[in-house]
């Protein structure tokens, strides 16, 4: 478990994390979410003793990192800038950690293997591709066998096949009982690997719920309708408190209002219908609403959608959303 | 997958069941650390070959236009042959210690590892002591056989124009000395690498300071310029390779030894409350 308490973090007079506070429940893959620039990695490196924080406490297994007497045995982390010596090959690398941990060269062998870096672990990790040193970074931390996981973007520079990968590592790592607290700015990654979320944006907690309920809070449904009718079934709908946005090519998007209703309020009034389509907004643009007011560095006032145009109101209106596919249909 | 072999029951014993690792595992560590970078292996190549080099090119130079010298100059190489062999060889050799002392700390800063290092030990401390043991260790044993093979050959060139025994009072003591000097002197460039963390920066002062400013303030005028010339950490740290107090020496070589591991130790204390203190 792991627990951050009013955790407050400044550097000269700006305020990197402000006032966090949240609990990383094991069994789980908890996943920790905000634009660029929100506080996410400084935050871990509040959790893992490596920056000292302003104000608050951060715990892990209930005690602060510094304090743990073996803590690769209790913690693994990835950080998210490189942290291995360029001249030494990986092999080299997880041995000297491993021997400031009491752990045996038989483990280091487990976890490259683990890995998949086999053939290239006598190899200086200078030369390692960004993938490969992601795999490093993810074996280092498998090292003790930890009760807790502390990742940071770890599909940062992965290929697909990698980012399946240490998706599905993480959730069995989370079976097992353990606490896997991972990192990310993007939304649709977290949507499909994460079960619980916590989203902060500018040092601050926006959300901590499961990710379903992020999802069904966030994203507005809409119904995409057809009819040969649509003058009068807009009438019909408002009149009933729906609101109906038509579009060029005869469409209906319908919101604040569900599916069945639409089509019982269409029959009753005898309007042919020739599509009646239940849909979610994008998760990606729920996300970036949501954490609109609060992003760092922001290309503009408005963080349009690629090919909406300004001032276009994001997580709805652009229906049927083609992005949204992936967050939708999970 | 190893980790998938492991029983759902986790967290038997809680995180304090772990045995903090003993001192010996980190200074294995660190030595695991030192051995598998190449800027160690060539470093120390270049000691031995720079200090042996030159020990053969100054003493043979001196050796070869010895009828030429004015007495003088005889006289003084004469009065400690020690001091002027092992010199010889040490006044450039030096620099590599100091490069290498400054690396062994400042790399992992530059590359990153340091994050690593410190999530390891994050008591921090004990991290820097095992890393400042193991390499003065090192630096040690290489710097005293370096000394010894510089004296042998020094020795044998200068041949019957000199007397000098490994038997006579206090050469015996300088030949070590040598080894002694370059072992604080390590000790001295990691401490200022881990207070400037930064390789180039590092370096530039260590060498800026040991090789520049430190000689030129022989040249400050009068009794106050003598007293900080003979108290800087090098200056008075290289009087454990002479023999004995020259005539111009305010301090004995063990009194400039232990000035120069003041110094050091004052150094390594700073560099370890800033380690402390300090994020990452």
């Amino acid at each position: 478990m792991i627990e951050a308490e009013n955790l407050t973090k400044r550097y000269g007079d700006k305020t990197a994390v402000d006032d966090l506070t949240f609990t990383v429940q094991p069994g789980r893959v908890t996943g920790f979410l905000g634009p660029n620039g929100a506080g996410k990695s400084t935050t871990m490196r509040l959790l893992l003793g490596l920056d000292r924080p302003n104000r608050g406490d951060a715990r892990i297994a209930g005690v602060h990192y510094t304090d743990l007497p073996a803590p690769l045995r209790v913690v693994g982390a990835l950080l998210e800038a490189r942290a291995v010596h360029t001249g030494r090959s990986a092999y080299n690398h997880l041995l000297a950690l491993a021997q400031t941990q009491g752990i045996g060269r038989k483990r280091v062998d487990e976890v490259i293997e683990l890995v998949g870096l086999t053939g290239v672990a006598r190899r200086r990790a200078g030369g390692f591709s960004l993938g490969m040193g992601q795999r490093l970074g993810i074996a280092a931390a498998l090292l003790g066998d930890p009760d807790v996981l502390i990742l940071d973007e770890p599909v940062n520079g992965l290929d697909p096949e990698g980012i399946v990968w240490i998706r599905t590592l993480m959730q069995h790592l989370a079976r097992e009982g353990r606490t896997v607290f991972v990192s990310s700015h993007l939304m649709n990654e977290m949507a499909v690997t994460a079960e619980h979320l916590i989203v902060i944006g500018r040092g601050r907690l926006i959300a901590d719920c499961s990710t379903e309920e992020f999802i069904e809070r966030s994203t507005e449904k809409m119904v995409i309708v057809r009819s040969p009718e649509a003058d009068r079934l807009t009438g019909v709908l408002t009149a009933e408190g729906a609101k109906v946005a038509p579009s060029p090519d005869g469409l209906l998007t319908v919101t604040h209002m569900e599916a069945p209703r639409v089509g019982e309020l269409a029959a009753a009034e005898g309007v042919v219908l020739h599509e009646l389509t239940p849909k979610r907004g994008s998760l990606e643009a729920a996300f970036m609403e949501l954490t609109r007011e609060s992003v760092e560095y922001g290309a503009g006032d408005a963080p349009a959608l690629p090919g909406a145009p300004p001032g276009a109101a994001v997580p709805v209106a652009a229906p049927p959303a083609g992005p949204a596919a992936e967050g939708e249909n999970r | 997958m190893t980790a998938a072999t492991r029983p759902a029951a986790r967290s038997a014993g809680g995180p304090a069941a772990h045995q903090r690792p003993g001192f010996t595992r980190l200074m294995a560590a660190e030595w695991t650390k030192i051995r598998t970078v190449r800027s160690t292996l060539w470093s120390l190549i270049l000691l031995v070959v720079l200090s042996i080099g030159f020990t053969a090119l100054f003493v043979g130079l001196t050796a070869g236009t010895w009828k030429d010298m004015d007495a003088g100059d005889r006289a003084q190489v004469a009065a400690d042959p020690v001091s002027f062999i092992l010199g010889s060889g040490f006044f450039l050799s030096q620099l590599t210690v100091c490069v290498l002392g400054v690396l062994v700390i400042a790399s992992e800063y530059s590359t990153g590892m340091i994050r690593a290092s410190l999530l390891a030990v994050p008591r921090r401390l004990p991290m820097l002591w095992a890393k400042a043991l193991v390499f003065a260790i090192i630096v040690l044993v290489i710097g005293i056989a370096v000394s010894f093979a510089s004296y042998f050959i020094g020795v044998a060139i200068m041949g019957d124009k000199v007397h000098v025994s490994l038997g006579d009072d206090g050469v015996l003591r300088a030949v070590v000395g040598g080894g002694l000097y370059l072992a604080m002197l390590g000790l001295f460039a990691l401490a200022v690498g881990a207070i400037v963390r930064h390789p180039a920066g590092g370096i530039t002062g260590v060498i800026g300071f040991v090789l520049v400013l430190a000689p030129l303030t022989a040249l400050l005028p009068g009794s106050i310029g003598d007293h900080v010339h003979a108290y800087l950490p090098s200056e008075a740290g290289v009087l454990i390779a002479k023999a004995h107090q020259g005539d111009s020496d305010l301090l004995t070589p063990w009194q400039g030894y232990g000035v120069f591991a003041l110094w050091t130790a004052a150094l390594l204390a700073a560099a370890a409350y800033l380690l402390k203190r300090r994020d990452a």
